[in-house]
């Protein structure tokens, strides 16, 4: 409960000059609207006018060769892409109605709202209740008792929980490579965030490891709006409910999934999908 | 048609085996010249100093009379000049790698910093004496007191230790500090919680080693003018003092007037050996202790 009063602390700081009311109303669905968004790393072009809204509580997931700028975009929507040193861009990205690619958007309280499971589990070598405890301690959490509680539920959320609910003082690296994921998205959770940025999650994981994440996808976002970078058009047909086709740092096709996948309008979609090159 | 010939191979062949076994005896010589000659040095201290290390060798006082003469005096200026060295240079070292490694832009200015602590690791030790002299102990009026050797040492061997942390932060993987990146945390949370905790078995590894090589430094010391006299053993770190290769440096001057002075100086050289091995088992000791697996 606390840690809900800390963000809506952060989120009043945010919001001091944008009537936020009537924005959120505006865009009721819209998590993240780009507008014209470019972006360069030094000299190289490698998002060219992005035009997406991505719904909130859906499963977006984004597809496309590698190379194509998927995973530059989504770093985008969390600015994790800043930590490359000549990043440039221009355009905006709301989320909610707040533009945060404007600087006075403090990149801490985006993190906070949009969290983020990586392509390879990344645990950090401390015990699994300190991996879960991580974010909600950087945010000035000290109670044990609230700790505790929001290792439980965040554990139970990525259902984990059954798997480690005696070995919370164990050494993370302790666990086979797909608990170690669903144990970063615990993690994730345990910020509570409104959504989910997956960058390839179950790239390195077997196929047992991967359904499993794939389960706990579909149980998110019930809660979460979630956009997933995948590499494997199946998952992306299997899981998401729209689908983003991005080739050469563009957006070719943006759809209802059902759709991208049996009729996309775009011969070079059609192409991707079907395995012709990529 | 085949470009190799099988004949010629197999005459050949014979040529390229003996030259792999003339180099394999080369190398094991150049390994085994380092070696032996550390050996024979090693059995010659210890062989002069038999029956010179005793406990009133180690507690004694400085005297001119070898029978009597002790190295307490010199054991505790060393001891105090690295609680000054140690602080400092970990503090400062650390310091400095965090601000070049995590903070500083990338660009001209760090890279010429970077190239000058580079450099500086390879400037002669004697110029860090004259450095030292000049500031601490004329300009800054202290004398040749433990803190103005200890911060003479300090400067000669923080270019090593922040090359050393560098390397530490350098090694911890960039998926940790993403990973806390991604939870909203900020650059010095990151740091203090991921990065540090990390690095510090391979910063102290590092600082743990520079610090035995300040521990035999003698040219810096000599440069600021620290005696072998007979003096109060040191109390503090505003006291004036000597350290052990001082000491070994003295005897072994003066062996030519008493010949005893040889024995003692191995002695010491003994003792300066026992220090040196402890700290760097301990160096050791922390690495596989401390080391993170990920």
């Amino acid at each position: 409960m606390s840690l809900l009063t800390v963000k809506e602390n952060i989120g009043m700081v945010n919001n001091s000059n944008t009537d936020m009311a009537s924005l959120v109303q505006a865009n009721k669905n819209i998590v993240f609207d780009t507008k014209d968004l470019n972006l360069w790393y030094g000299e190289t072009h490698a998002l060219k006018d992005i035009n997406l809204k991505i719904n909130e509580k859906e499963v977006t997931a984004i597809i496309g060769p590698s190379g194509c700028g998927k995973s530059t975009y989504l770093k985008t929507l969390n600015r994790m892409v800043e930590l490359v040193p000549t990043v440039r861009t221009t355009g905006e990205i709301t989320y909610k109605g707040q533009s945060i690619l404007d600087k006075s958007f403090k990149v801490e309280n985006l993190r906070t709202r949009v969290g983020m499971v990586f392509q390879k589990p990344n645990p950090f070598p401390k015990s699994i209740y300190d991996n879960i405890a991580y974010g909600p301690r950087i945010h000035g959490i000290r109670n044990k008792k609230i700790l505790d509680e929001i290792v439980e539920k965040s554990l139970r959320g990525a259902y984990i929980w059954d798997e480690v609910k005696d070995r919370l003082k164990e050494n993370a690296y302790g666990l086979s490579g797909g608990q170690q994921q669903r144990l970063c998205i615990a993690r994730t959770l345990a910020i509570e965030p409104d959504v989910i940025l997956m960058d390839e999650p179950t790239s390195a994981l077997d196929p047992k490891s991967t359904l499993k994440i794939e389960d706990l996808v579909q149980e998110l976002k019930k809660d979460y709006s979630i956009i997933i970078v995948t590499h494997n058009m199946q998952q992306a047909a299997r899981i998401s409910d729209r689908t983003a086709f991005f080739l050469n740092g563009e957006v070719v096709e943006f759809d209802v999934t059902d759709t991208i996948f049996t009729k996309p309008t775009d011969n070079r979609t059609e192409d991707y999908i079907s395995g012709r090159f990529g | 048609m085949k470009y190799l010939n099988a004949e010629q191979v197999t005459k050949r062949m014979d040529g390229r085996i003996a030259k792999n076994n003339i180099l394999k005896v080369l190398f094991l010589l150049a390994t085994l010249f380092g070696l032996i000659v550390l050996a024979i040095l090693i059995y010659r201290v210890v062989v002069d100093s038999i029956g010179w290390i005793d406990w009133n060798f180690l507690t004694g006082r400085q005297s001119t009379d070898a029978e009597r003469a002790g190295i307490m005096g010199a054991l505790l200026g060393t001891l105090w000049m690295m609680l000054v060295v140690a602080p400092v240079t970990l503090i400062l070292g650390i310091g400095t790698a965090i601000y070049l490694e995590l903070y500083a832009k990338k660009g001209r200015l760090q890279s010429i910093i970077q190239t000058n602590i580079a450099n500086l690791a390879g400037v002669p030790s004697i110029v860090y004496g004259i450095l030292g002299l000049t500031i601490f102990v004329r300009a800054m009026e202290m004398g040749n007191i433990i803190l103005a050797g200890g911060l003479t040492l300090s400067l000669l061997i923080l270019p090593i230790v922040i090359v050393a942390a560098q390397e530490a932060i350098r090694a911890v993987p960039g998926f940790l500090s993403e990973a806390s990146y991604g939870m909203g945390a900020t650059k010095w949370q990151t740091i203090k919680n991921v990065i540090l905790p990390a690095a510090l078995p391979g910063m102290l590894t590092g600082a743990i080693l520079a610090l035995s090589r300040a521990i035999g430094e003698t040219a810096p010391l000599t440069v600021i003018g620290i005696p072998a006299l007979i003096i109060p053993f040191p109390e503090g770190i505003f006291d004036k003092f000597t350290a052990l290769p001082m000491q070994i440096y003295y005897w072994t001057i003066d062996s030519s007037l008493v010949a005893e002075y040889a024995n003692l100086a191995a002695g010491t050289i003994i003792v300066l050996l026992i220090l040196l091995f402890v700290l760097n088992s301990a160096a050791i000791f922390i690495r596989n202790k401390f080391q993170q697996r990920f």
